[in-house]
């Protein structure tokens, strides 16, 4: 294993880089007004402001804030890894992050505007409206927690990556990577990760287009990279680029990537955050644009390859890619943009969770700010669990494993905006059989996110959250067609209850 | 219908993987298969964009 140490210049720029950007943004209460006095009229109550940043963010704010939180540890370690161990299986991130965008501008708008007409903060808000059902709302609210820990857990590893590659060893890389977000979260609030995602995002850029302009200097220019990094990796036969047994998983992962990805709680408070209906329609136009970096962010895998780097530990590409072919004080640099780049996220998911906890779990306590900021502390050490005791192969797995778990609040909050009767007795079967299903095959697999099938003379591995998607919308299909040939039979016996409830 | 066939065309054109699991045709020395699927990124853009027009006539 060869591993190139860093020197002084290296440290001295990343704690420069990095702690500038937690005090410029958990400082934004006090330099914030200095900027902006007219906004000085509209109050909002303290808890709407510290996780809604209070429904008033532009077309600038939500296309970094949004686009941010696909520029996470997941882009820049994640991704890379996968690629620089499966060659071009692990670009499927790729399909993932275009697909997703139609489905924005087709479903998140709609969300929007029910939000907004209903005050909803989060997605169990909406669906307890819409179903009146608070046992529905209690099933989408433990979901999103539940799923949100292994994607902060992955914004962890990406930060005790960096500080690991600066060369440091032990807890302590861990332990830096909890209290900084602790830190920034708990004096921020929503306002610091929007205004320091664009310093983030600023850092990323100048990172990400020095690797894709120098690296294939260095090696010869992309051909020869390509050429080098197939040498590396097991051959393919029939001028493919990924073999024909891995295609179902790479489509399979790229749709329940897709579908998952804003249902998450901090993906929808970058959704419900925005201004009005049409700023959402706007960014699905240029939130792609993110897109092409994550394309080019992923090769890095393949030039790890052809730059000679050789590791066992595949979240370390990136950073022994960058110290390799950077001057020290950029890889400095670089492993800065990157630890915000995880931070800054990992921030919006907590605050994204204590929200749910506050307002849908523990509805009574919803406007304590001390609250919610004890809450997004507990979310983060429920993450920090997720570091030290899920034992993924790869750290992109622990994504996977809470797209398995969100996607199945797919049927109640995006199916139950089209026209179909569903009921919340069949919704809640529905998530709780897909729920079970879907952790059950993770467990057994070993955390990994594809299970095979075989079915008549087919046979493929198909994404473990399609699966469980395709079991919780049958089980909801079926109970609900049951319950209204139950309550055909005798329509009056559910009818006194909803009236009852509304008097 | 029409801004549904514009939404959903992005979906055929990058989740049928044999399509484009092919090495050659390689452009500025990226093998075809990184290619057509950056390249879907700028067409996805202006089909979304198209929506949204097709949204705001009618």
């Amino acid at each position: 294993m060869s591993i190139s140490l860093p020197d002084n210049a290296a440290i001295g720029v990343f704690i420069l880089f990095f702690v500038a950007t937690i005090v410029l943004g958990s400082t934004v209460r006090f330099w914030r007004p200095l900027l902006n006095r007219r906004k000085a009229a509209t109050h909002h109550s303290q808890g709407e402001e510290w996780g809604l940043g209070g429904r008033e963010f532009g077309a600038w704010v939500t296309w970094f804030l949004v686009g941010g939180d696909f520029y996470t540890a997941y882009t820049v370690i994640a991704v890379p890894a996968l690629v620089y161990s499966t060659g071009g299986f692990g670009f499927f991130a790729l399909p993932y992050t275009i697909i997703v965008y139609p489905f924005i501008f087709a479903v998140m708008p709609k969300l929007w505007t029910i939000a907004r007409d209903g005050g909803h903060a989060t997605a169990a808000d909406i669906v307890r409206a819409r179903f009146d059902s608070r046992t529905l709302e209690l099933a989408v609210a433990i979901s999103g927690l539940v799923a949100v820990l292994p994607y902060i857990a992955l914004q962890l590893i990406g930060i005790r990556t960096v500080v690991e590659a600066l060369g440091y060893t032990g807890m302590l890389p861990l332990l830096f990577a909890f209290v900084s977000l602790a830190a920034y979260t708990w004096l921020g609030g929503l306002h610091a990760p929007a205004l320091t995602a664009f310093i983030k995002d600023v850092m990323i850029y100048i990172a990400v287009l020095a690797a894709v302009i120098i690296v294939p200097i260095h090696l010869g220019g992309y051909g020869a990279m390509f050429h080098a990094a197939t040498e590396h990796l097991p051959a393919i036969p029939g001028g493919r680029v990924v073999s024909q047994d891995q295609t179902v998983p790479y489509a399979t992962l790229a749709l329940s990537s897709a579908f998952a990805a804003f249902l998450y709680p901090h993906t929808l408070t970058g959704i419900l955050a925005a201004k009005s209906a049409d700023t959402i329609r706007q960014n699905a136009v240029f939130l792609p644009i993110y897109t092409i970096v994550l394309g080019l962010i992923a090769l890095l895998g393949l030039m790890a390859h052809a730059a000679g780097i050789v590791t066992t530990s595949s979240s370390q590409v990136v950073p022994q890619l960058f110290l390799a072919i950077f001057p020290s004080w950029f890889a400095g640099f670089c492993f800065a943009a990157i630890a915000v780049g995880a931070l800054v996220p990992a921030s919006v998911m907590a605050i994204g969770a204590a929200n749910l906890i506050m307002h849908n779990i523990l509805p009574r306590h919803s406007e304590s700010v001390t609250g919610s900021r004890l809450a997004g502390l507990g979310v983060k050490v429920g993450a920090l669990g997720c570091v030290v005791f899920l034992n993924a192969k790869f750290a992109i797995d622990l994504q996977l494993l809470g797209g398995v778990i969100i996607l199945q609040t797919f049927p109640a909050l995006i199916m139950g905006l089209l026209p179909l009767r569903l009921s919340a007795p069949a919704l809640i079967g529905g998530w709780a059989s897909g729920s079970l299903f879907g952790l059950g095959l993770c467990w057994l697999d070993g955390l990994k996110p594809v299970h095979p099938i075989a079915f008549g003379g087919f046979s493929a591995s198909v994404s473990t959250g399609l699966l469980a998607l395709g079991v919780n919308i049958v089980v909801t299909m079926v109970l609900g067609s049951v319950i209204r040939l139950a309550l055909g039979a005798s329509p009056s016996t559910l009818q006194p209850r909803s009236v009852r409830r509304q008097g | 219908m029409k801004k549904t066939i514009l939404l959903l065309l992005p979906f055929a054109g990058l989740l049928w993987v044999p399509l484009y699991n092919r090495h050659d045709p390689v452009l500025l020395g990226f093998p075809f298969f990184y290619w057509y699927q950056l390249a879907w990124v700028p067409v996805t853009s202006v089909l979304i964009w198209m929506a949204w027009k097709a949204d705001k006539q009618s």
